[in-house]
């Protein structure tokens, strides 16, 4: 089913395409992962990964970068960050006699935020204040933040020791999370036989440049959401909030991600028009660490299978 | 997970619920409480704001107990008070007590419900009493708004406000319009009123009776009520042709005239050029007088002529009934009477008005010839200061006496009376005819508007070789009543119904714009009968329609008339193109689910088209081409008309 008619650039599609298929070459079968997150970049989102340590979370966000031209850099977040550490402080100058602002590492197009939930709320908070506004104030003065801007937090399972859980409200601030989980069999024998990642990273060409990234999110923009996808979308909303199943609907602003990271998967996949595919592919990554089992029994499903169980439900209008 | 849905039992009635029920039982019997003993009405009202409170204050029925009591106390109120359970008055009284109690009762959704449903019965009982379009529209009303409240109770979810359920029930009223219309025109008719009504329905109806004595016009001029209505083909006649001919009373006592109780032979009608051709509708009365222009020519259907000249219908006239008439307005009869009619005609009662027929001697001896006569007493009302009031002073025992020769003042029965007895007095058989004299065009469409107030009565006298022939003594007293009314003639003081005087010229006009929207009403809706569906199907071409060919219609239709509802409101959901884009899609998915591969509901487009090709091939290409032009119509922009048919075109050639 690739010969849709609306076909997007032709361009940008291509260069898509060979954007992730040489992440899939450093990160082995994870392709949907992959997509998925370009398509949280491309849909101007922030991405959370969620998972255990030593699966390629940070070795993604730097490919990702890398590919598409961007800057990176990696904040570590450890229980005694400060503020100051990630938005960046003013030092005196003795030449000019003045307060010079050193930018801190946020000032840059990806920001890799390892292991978020390591961090002091307090941490964590600056980052999510920049996530939210796309500008950074501090002693007084706002600084916009170099445009593309875009979050990878990564974060350990909650339940491991000495972590502060984000709570829900800033969960909701990202668009989508992602489990990476362990490769397969196939895949892992051949991370096993090739070569160091690290050095493959290093050999990565950028494919696009910061411009064509802007005009594909502007693009992505112009995807046409018809009327009756926005049924089904709303459909799907309204079953959240009146099925007992859910401790609590989905708020408007999940369904503004939702619709978000529909229209860029759409892109993705070289069409000009969302369908209701679009909507399920990008649904439990979307919704996963927004929805919760009514109950408070820990036997509860999971936020993944909550997301499953509504795409089977709800049918489509 | 899965909850057991709770059922209509477990379920119990909010507030909101109950105030909807309770506003719905309120404006049901609205017309009802109007009807009903004092006592009764309180205790309703009482039931109902109980209920109102309990709603109000969440708390619950009172127990059965207490609800049995006050049910049985009331059914014994009611035996009391109608000396029945049966019968019209009783059985809408016991019904609508019994309504309030249960609402009183409603606990759960499903009482609820039932209490709704109920509530059409009830508000079907409003047509036992009346069938005025008011009451017809009335009961609309009500109907929306039970259909509203039971809307009401159907939500789930979050509750939307009274708006929502108000808006799809007029919606449903609009759809169930064509099926209505159809169960009227088609539905088979029986003979008689639209609905059979309890003999008790009956009491109270006005009219002419078969008896005058002083004052009994009197009560029947003071009431607007309508008598009958008359459609002429071509011209009206001059008001003062329009006698209406009803009782014709030969017998007085010195007080009271009155018809005889025999029933006269059945006669032939005058023959000859028709003058004057014209339907009439005649008001319900309860007696068997059917109303015509003096001569009618022909009988009703299911009535009899009288010797006499009465229309006697086979049945008191206990629904709005319709006929065609002809009459002869010059017509003259009875020239060969026998002796013994004759003789019955110059009856009068001994030792009463002894004045009246001493005076009635000397004309005799005074004026040879009849008519001289006539005209000789005529010349009397006209010229000796003789008043038309319809407030004259009491009359003693000799009646006549009084009147002719001391108070002179009086309206028609009075002059009649008098004349009558002057004539018999003076050997001319004479009998005193009462009926209806003008009548009120509206010439909003064009017919006779017949009141009780123009009620009349006049004298006919019989002369050799002519037969019998109208008099009106009222006539020569105050030519204006004739001529223009009853309303001119009265002098102002005089007391008469709002609507018969033309005071209120406005008032005047939109009473006579609702009279005939009225008429028209009774026509078309009441009137609609065996012949008016048989008249009806005839223009459909379809004669001579038996109850077979009839039932057999009402199907077709009927469900040609649901189709239609059900197809506005499919229409109504969608846009009219996206529906056609639907549908073939639909139609594509039940082929191949026909084919062995259903889609799941909550599959898409293309996880469906690429599942489908894998398991068949073979037809591959024809499902991309459909579903792409599917997703481009119903996701896309851009998509014209001529796509949705290359859809629906595709769709009909595939085959799996």
């Amino acid at each position: 089913m690739t010969r849709i008619i609306n076909k997007v650039n032709k361009l940008m599609h291509t260069s898509i395409n060979a954007i992730t298929d040489q992440i899939n070459s450093i990160i082995l079968g994870k392709n949907r992962q992959i997509r998925l997150a370009v398509a949280c970049l491309l849909a101007r989102g922030h991405l959370l990964i969620e998972d255990v340590p030593g699966v390629g979370k940070t070795t993604l966000a730097h490919a990702i970068a890398t590919c598409l031209g961007l800057k990176f850099q990696r904040i570590q977040f450890t229980s005694d960050l400060l503020p100051a550490d990630i938005l960046g402080v003013s030092v005196y100058n003795r030449d000019s006699g003045r307060f010079e602002f050193h930018p801190g590492p946020v000032f840059t197009n990806v920001v890799l935020a390892d292991e978020v939930n390591r961090a002091t709320p307090r941490a964590q908070s600056a980052l999510l204040e920049a996530m939210e506004e796309n500008q950074v104030t501090t002693e007084g003065e706002t600084r916009p933040l170099p445009q593309p801007f875009f979050v990878i937090a990564t974060q350990n399972p909650s339940h491991q020791i000495g972590t502060f859980p984000l709570p829900e409200s800033q969960l909701d601030r990202f668009l989508m999370r992602l489990e990476l989980g362990y490769p397969d069999a196939q895949a892992e024998r051949a991370l096993l036989n090739g070569s160091d990642r690290r050095a493959l990273l290093a050999g990565l060409k950028p494919h696009i440049g910061p411009d064509d990234l802007a005009q594909m999110q502007r693009e992505v923009q112009e995807v046409h959401a018809s009327p009756a996808l926005l049924d089904y979308l709303q459909a799907l909303l309204n079953h959240t909030r009146q099925s007992p199943e859910f401790a609590h609907g989905l708020s408007p602003r999940a369904g503004l991600a939702l619709l978000q990271g529909a229209r860029a998967w759409a892109y993705m996949d070289g069409r000009k028009m969302v369908l209701p595919e679009d909507l399920q592919a990008v649904m439990p990554a979307v919704v996963a660490h927004r929805l919760a089992a009514a109950g408070s029994n820990s036997s509860n499903a999971s936020g993944a299978q909550l997301a499953e169980q509504l795409l089977q439900q709800v049918a489509i209008p | 997970m899965a909850q057991r849905p709770i059922t209509l039992n477990e379920r119990p009635i909010v507030a909101r619920e109950a105030y909807g029920l309770a506003a719905g039982f309120m404006l049901a019997s609205a017309a009802h409480l109007l009807r009903l003993p004092l006592w009764l009405g309180a205790l309703i009202s009482v039931v109902v704001f109980w209920r109102l409170y309990l709603a109000h204050r969440n708390l619950t029925s009172p127990g059965k107990w207490l609800l049995g009591l006050v049910a049985f106390a009331a059914a014994g109120g009611i035996l009391i008070e109608y000396r029945t359970l049966l019968g019209r008055d009783a059985g809408v009284a016991l019904l609508v007590v019994m309504l309030a109690l249960k609402l009183l009762e409603t606990r759960t959704l499903r009482d609820g419900i039932l209490l709704g449903f109920l509530g059409f019965f009830l508000l079907v009982t409003n047509f036992l009493f009346s069938q005025t379009i008011t009451t017809a529209l009335y009961m609309l009303g009500c109907a929306w708004l039970l259909i509203v409240v039971l809307i009401g109770m159907q939500f789930t979810g979050t509750w939307p406000g009274w708006r929502q359920p108000a808006r799809r029930a007029a919606l449903l009223l609009v759809q169930a319009l064509p099926l209505m219309l159809v169960l009227f025109l088609l539905f088979p008719r029986i003979q008689g009123p639209l609905w059979g009504l309890p003999q008790d329905s009956h009491a109270g109806l006005s009219g002419l009776s078969d008896n005058m004595s002083p004052g009994s016009l009197n009560s029947l001029i003071l009431s607007d009520a309508v008598a009958f209505r008359a459609e002429f083909r071509g011209r009206i006649p001059e008001a003062s042709a329009l006698y209406w001919r009803g009782p014709v009373l030969w017998d007085y006592d010195g007080r009271t005239w009155t018809a005889p109780r025999f029933v006269f032979n059945a006669t032939d009608l005058p023959a000859g050029e028709p003058v004057v051709e014209y339907t009439v509708t005649v008001e319900p009365h309860n007696k068997r007088w059917l109303f015509a222009l003096e001569m009618p020519m022909q009988r009703p259907p299911r009535a009899v002529a009288t010797r006499d000249m009465q229309l006697l219908s086979t049945t008191p006239v206990r629904s709005r009934m319709r006929y065609n008439m002809t009459s002869q307005l010059q017509a003259t009869y009875g020239a060969d009477d026998s002796e013994n009619v004759l003789n019955r005609a110059l009856q009068l009662p001994q030792g009463f008005n002894p004045r009246a027929l001493k005076h009635a001697q000397q004309l005799r001896q005074k004026y040879r010839d009849n008519r001289q006569l006539i005209d000789a007493v005529l010349n009397d009302f006209r010229n000796e200061n003789f008043v038309y009031t319809l407030s004259p002073p009491l009359l003693g025992e000799h009646a006549v006496d009084e009147f002719l020769f001391d108070t002179r003042r009086g309206f028609c029965e009075h002059y009649a009376s008098a004349f009558t007895v002057l004539m018999r007095a003076a050997g001319i058989p004479a009998r005193v005819v009462t009926g209806y004299q003008g009548g009120q065009v509206n010439p909003v469409s064009d017919y006779i508007l017949i009141r009780q107030a123009d009620a009349h009565a006049w004298t006919e006298v019989w002369i050799a070789g002519t037969g019998w022939i109208r008099v009106d003594p009222t006539a020569a007293v105050s030519p204006a009543r004739v001529e223009r009314g009853i309303a001119s003639a009265l002098p102002r003081s005089d007391e008469l119904p709002m609507f018969v005087r033309g005071d209120f010229e406005l008032l005047q006009r939109m009473r006579l714009t609702w009279d005939s929207v009225t008429y028209t009403w009774n026509q078309w809706v009441l009137g609609y009968n065996p012949e008016r569906q048989r008249q009806f199907l005839a223009n459909l071409g379809f004669s001579d329609a038996t109850w077979q060919k009839l039932a057999v219609l009402l199907f077709v239709f009927a469900g040609l008339a649901v189709l239609t509802g059900a197809l506005f409101a499919f229409r109504d959901l969608r846009g009219a193109r996206n529906d056609i884009v639907r549908a073939a899609y639909d139609r594509f998915c039940r082929k191949l689910a026909r084919g062995g591969l259903p889609r799941h509901p909550s599959e898409g487009p293309l996880v469906y088209a690429r599942r489908a090709s894998q398991w068949k091939p073979e037809a591959a290409p024809a499902i991309e081409t459909i579903t792409q032009r599917y997703v481009t119509l119903r996701y896309g922009t851009g998509a014209s008309e001529q796509d949705a048919r290359e859809l629906e075109r595709s769709v009909s050639r595939f085959a799996v």
